[in-house]
C-alpha cells in the first residue's frame, strides 16, 4: 500500500513533470493525497488525464463566472481547481455555477472539498448521473463511490448550500426538552446561594 | 525587563543557522525525557556465532509498545559504503508499531535490507541502515575476547561502533503517515519516532559486540564496561537529503527555532538567577571544553571553527570568573550582550544553547510547540491584496530584495532531485545540465521576481487576480503569506549563490536532532554523533539530565 505522503510527492512530481508551475504541482499534489485519503480513484483519474494532456488540447477557465461556456475544447480540471480555490470568494456570490464540458471532473472534487472548507458551506457538486456533497471538507457524501466516473462532464454544475439546519423545528425542540431533564429546579435558597452574584446582579 | 525575540534577519541567515549546537530542545534529549519512564525490554536476540541474525528491543507502556526489529547482515567489505548510492550495509532496521508477531519478523526480513527498494507497512514507523565502524568494531571484539577492555583514545577518536546511513519515517516506502499517530501524546515532538529507532540501535551495536566477542573466545572474553558504552554514540553519515527539507517545512522550521528564541528571551528576562542554576551553567559551560577538544575533523572549514570557539569559550569562561558578577540583574542578558560584541557566532549560539540547561521549566513545555499542522496554512489568503504582499515582502525578505540576480555568482547553483536516487543534488548551473529540472528551493531569486512583478501593479489588485498571469511564482506566494505568520521561517540568505556552504543546512537540521561533533567530510556531507554519553536504556528511569556536558566524568 503506498502512503499519503508517497501519492503526494509523486503527485506533484508529475504535475510538474505534466508542465505546470511548481506552485500549482504543490496544489495537485495536496489534492490528490485528499481524493484517496476520501476514498476516490484520484492517482487513477491524474495518471489518465496527464497521459491524454500529451495527445489532446484542454483549455483554461481563469476567471470563473457564473456559466462557463467551451469553445469547443474540454476545461482542464486542474487549471479551474486552483483558480476555483482561489477565486472562491468570488463564486460564491452566484450562489451556482455552470461548467460545460469538463474534462476529467473527478479530479476537481478535491479543490471543491477544499473551497468547502475555505468558505465555511457545504458544496453540491454534479454531473451526469454524479452527485458529490461536499462537507467542508471534512467528509464527502457521493452515489458515485466504487463506481466508474466518467472522464468528460459535458454539464456541470457547483451550488453553495447555504448553512441550514438538516431538522425540523419541532425535531429540536423535542429532543431540547429531553436535555431540560439534565437541569435542576432552583428553590429560592438555591437562588441565592448557588450562583455568584445572587438576587443582586444589577448595579 | 521585556527583552525582544532576536531578529529574523540575523538569526536565519545561513552561517548563523550553521552554528546552531544542541541543546535542552534538541530532539535526542527530549525523546529520551519522554519515555525515561517505559519499560525497556530485549525481546528478541537470535544472532549467530558471527553476529549476525535477528534481533528486537522494545519500549512499552501500559498498552502502547514500539518495537525496533533489527537484522544484521554479512556483507563483504568492497560493499560497505555510506553513500547513499549504496546497496547492502551490516545491519538494517525498522521500528515497528506494537509487538511484531513472526509473521511481520519474516515479511520485514525480506523488505527492510533492501531499504528504499523494500516496501513497508502502516504498521511500520521508521526505516535505517548501519554500516561498522570496521576498526573500531573489530578493536573492540579483539579486545573484549581477550578480557581486555579497549583502547579508550581510539574509542574517543570515533565516538560508536556503527553508523547510520539514513533514517526514515513519515511515509517513505510505505511507512506509516504521520497522520495515523500524530495524536499520541508520547510523540508530541518533532522526529521522536526516529529518535527511538537510533537509541535502539545504539543499544544493539553493544549487545551484538559483547555477543561477538563472547562466542570468539567464551572463557576469557568480557563484557564492555557501561561506562564505556555510555561514552559512545551512534555516527550518522547525511548529506544534501536533508537541506531541502528545511526549505520544504517553513512552519516546521519556525516553531523549531522560535522555541529557542522564546527560551533564550525568558532567560534573559530572568531578574534574580539562583546559586544552583548559575553554578550550573558554569559547571556545564567548563564541561563542555573537553567536547571541544575531543571534536575531531579533518575539514579546514570545521577545524577554524572549531578553533574559533574554543578560543572564545575559554574567553568566555574567563570573563565569567574574573569579570562577572551573577549578583547583576538579569545577568543572562548581559552575558548575551557580552557574547554579541566579544564573540563569534558559534560561541554565541553555543553559549545560547548551554544557558537552557539549569531552565527547565522554560524549556520543557516549548518542547510540545515544536511540532507543526504545515496542512492549516497552505491555502494562499488569495483575497488579500497586491499592497498586503509587497508590504510582506518589504519587510520579512529586506535582505533577500537586495541580492542581484543579475550576477552570475547569485545565481550559480541549482538544486535537483537525481534520477537514480531520487535523492536531492547540487550543481553548478552554467557547467551541468539538468537547470531545467530545477527545484524550487531557489527560493530568495523567485521572492525578488515576485517583488519586481508587483511593483507596477495597482496597490488594490487582489492576489487571486495576480495569480491568474504570475502562476509560475505561486510557490513563493504562498510562502510569503507564511511568513507573515511565522517570522522564523524562511532562510535569510541566497540558496543557489557560488557562497552557499549547504552543510550550514545539515548544520542546522542536526542541531535541532542533538547531534554533537559535526565533522564535515565535504561542502555537501557530514559525519555526527548522535547520543554520545547518553544514559543506557537501563539507566533512564534516573538519570542525570546534563549528561551531555559530562560525557568524559
Amino acid at each position: 500500500m503506498r502512503s499519503l505522503s508517497e501519492i503526494e510527492t509523486t503527485a506533484k512530481r508529475a504535475s510538474r513533470a505534466a508542465g505546470y508551475s511548481w506552485g500549482i504541482a504543490e496544489e495537485v499534489g495536496k489534492s490528490i493525497r485528499l481524493s484517496e485519503l476520501f476514498g476516490f480513484p484520484g492517482i487513477k483519474h491524474l495518471n489518465q488525464y496527464y497521459q491524454n494532456k500529451k495527445k489532446i488540447k484542454f483549455s483554461d477557465i481563469k476567471l470563473i463566472n457564473k456559466t462557463n461556456k467551451s469553445n469547443g475544447l474540454s476545461f482542464c480540471p486542474i487549471i479551474l481547481g486552483v483558480n476555483f480555490i482561489d477565486q472562491v470568494k468570488n463564486v460564491e456570490n452566484f450562489k451556482s455555477c455552470l461548467i460545460e464540458k469538463l474534462a476529467y471532473p473527478l479530479l476537481l472534487l478535491p479543490f471543491l472539498s477544499r473551497s468547502s472548507e475555505i468558505i465555511g458551506k457545504k458544496l453540491l457538486f454534479s454531473f451526469d448521473q454524479s452527485k458529490f456533497l461536499l462537507n467542508f471538507n471534512m467528509s464527502i457524501f457521493s452515489n458515485s463511490w466504487n463506481k466508474e466516473i466518467p472522464i468528460l462532464a459535458n454539464q456541470v454544475e457547483i451550488s453553495f448550500l447555504n448553512n441550514e439546519d438538516n431538522f425540523s423545528d419541532q425535531d429540536w425542540k423535542n429532543l431540547y426538552k429531553l436535555a431540560e431533564d439534565t437541569f435542576v429546579e432552583e428553590t429560592d435558597s438555591l437562588k441565592q446561594g448557588a450562583a455568584g452574584a445572587g438576587l443582586t446582579d444589577n448595579d | 525587563m521585556n527583552i525582544e525575540l532576536r531578529d529574523p534577519n540575523i538569526i536565519m541567515k545561513l552561517s548563523r543557522l550553521g552554528s546552531f549546537h544542541q541543546s535542552r530542545l534538541s530532539f535526542l534529549r527530549s525523546f529520551l525525557n519522554e519515555f525515561k519512564d517505559w519499560q525497556y525490554n530485549r525481546d528478541l536476540f537470535d544472532l549467530d556465532q558471527k553476529g549476525y541474525g535477528t534481533a528486537v528491543y522494545s519500549f512499552k507502556k501500559k498498552d502502547r509498545v514500539y518495537s525496533l526489529i533489527c537484522y544484521a547482515n554479512k556483507i563483504n567489505d568492497d560493499e560497505r559504503s555510506d553513500r547513499v548510492i549504496a546497496t547492502k550495509w551490516d545491519a538494517a532496521f525498522t521500528l515497528h508499531d506494537g509487538i511484531p508477531l513472526k509473521d511481520d519478523i519474516d515479511r520485514l526480513r525480506n523488505e527492510v535490507p533492501k531499504q528504499e527498494v523494500g516496501r513497508l507497512s502502516y504498521k511500520e514507523l521508521t526505516l535505517s541502515r548501519a554500516n561498522r565502524s570496521v576498526r573500531v568494531f573489530d578493536h573492540v571484539v579483539e579486545s573484549l575476547s581477550n578480557g581486555n577492555q579497549p583502547d579508550l583514545e581510539l574509542l574517543e577518536k570515533v565516538g560508536y561502533l556503527y553508523r547510520t546511513t539514513a533514517v526514515y519515517g513519515s511515509g517513505k516506502f510505505g511507512l506509516a503517515d504521520r497522520f495515523r499517530i500524530k495524536n499520541r501524546e508520547e510523540i508530541n515532538g518533532p522526529f521522536r519516532l526516529e529518535m527511538m529507532l537510533v537509541y535502539l540501535v545504539r543499544q544493539f551495536t553493544f549487545d551484538q559486540v559483547n555477543h561477538v566477542a563472547k562466542n570468539k573466545n567464551p572463557n576469557s572474553a568480557v563484557r564492555l564496561d557501561p561506562k564505556i558504552c555510555r561514552n559512545l554514540g551512534i555516527g550518522n553519515s547525511t548529506g544534501l537529503g536533508m537541506a531541502p527539507f528545511i526549505i520544504n517545512h517553513p512552519t516546521l522550521l519556525n516553531n523549531w527555532i522560535l522555541s529557542r528564541e522564546i527560551a533564550l528571551k525568558k532567560i534573559r528576562e530572568i531578574k534574580i538567577v539562583k546559586i544552583k542554576d548559575r553554578d550550573l551553567f558554569k559547571d556545564c559551560v567548563k564541561n563542555s571544553i573537553k567536547n571541544i577538544t575531543s571534536w575531531n575533523t579533518e575539514s579546514e572549514y570545521q577545524l577554524k571553527k572549531i578553533k574559533l570557539l574554543l578560543d572564545d569559550v575559554r574567553k568566555f569562561i574567563n570573563f565569567l570568573e574574573k569579570e562577572f558578577d551573577f549578583e547583576k540583574n538579569y545577568p543572562f542578558n548581559e552575558i548575551y550582550l557580552w557574547l554579541e560584541r566579544e564573540t563569534c557566532e558559534e560561541c554565541i549560539e553555543y553559549i545560547v544553547s548551554i544557558m537552557m540547561e539549569p531552565f527547565g521549566e522554560i524549556v520543557q513545555p516549548l518542547v510540545k510547540l515544536m511540532s507543526s499542522e504545515e496542512e492549516k496554512y497552505f491555502n494562499i489568503p488569495s483575497d488579500r491584496n497586491v499592497e498586503d504582499l509587497k508590504k510582506i515582502l518589504e519587510n520579512k525578505y529586506s535582505d533577500i530584495l537586495k541580492i542581484d540576480f543579475k550576477k552570475e555568482e547569485s545565481n550559480q547553483k541549482f538544486w535537483f532531485i537525481s534520477k537514480n536516487k531520487e535523492e536531492p543534488r547540487l550543481a553548478n548551473r552554467f557547467e551541468e545540465n539538468g537547470a531545467d529540472l530545477e527545484q524550487p528551493l531557489a527560493i530568495a531569486r523567485d521572492i525578488k521576481e515576485l517583488y519586481k512583478r508587483l511593483s507596477p501593479l495597482n496597490d488594490n489588485l487582489k492576489i487571486n487576480q495576480f495569480l491568474i498571469d504570475n502562476s509560475d511564482l505561486r510557490h513563493v506566494i504562498r510562502r510569503a503569506f507564511i511568513t507573515e505568520k511565522f517570522p522564523y521561517s524562511e532562510i535569510q540568505d541566497n540558496t543557489i549563490g557560488k557562497n552557499l556552504v549547504p552543510i550550514d543546512m545539515l548544520r542546522l537540521k542536526l542541531s535541532f536532532f542533538g547531534a554533537l561533533k559535526f565533522d564535515p567530510r565535504s561542502d555537501k556531507w557530514l559525519r555526527i554523533c548522535m547520543f554520545q554519553g547518553a544514559p543506557l536504556p537501563d539507566e533512564l528511569k534516573d538519570y542525570d539530565e546534563h549528561w551531555v556536558y559530562k560525557t568524559y566524568s
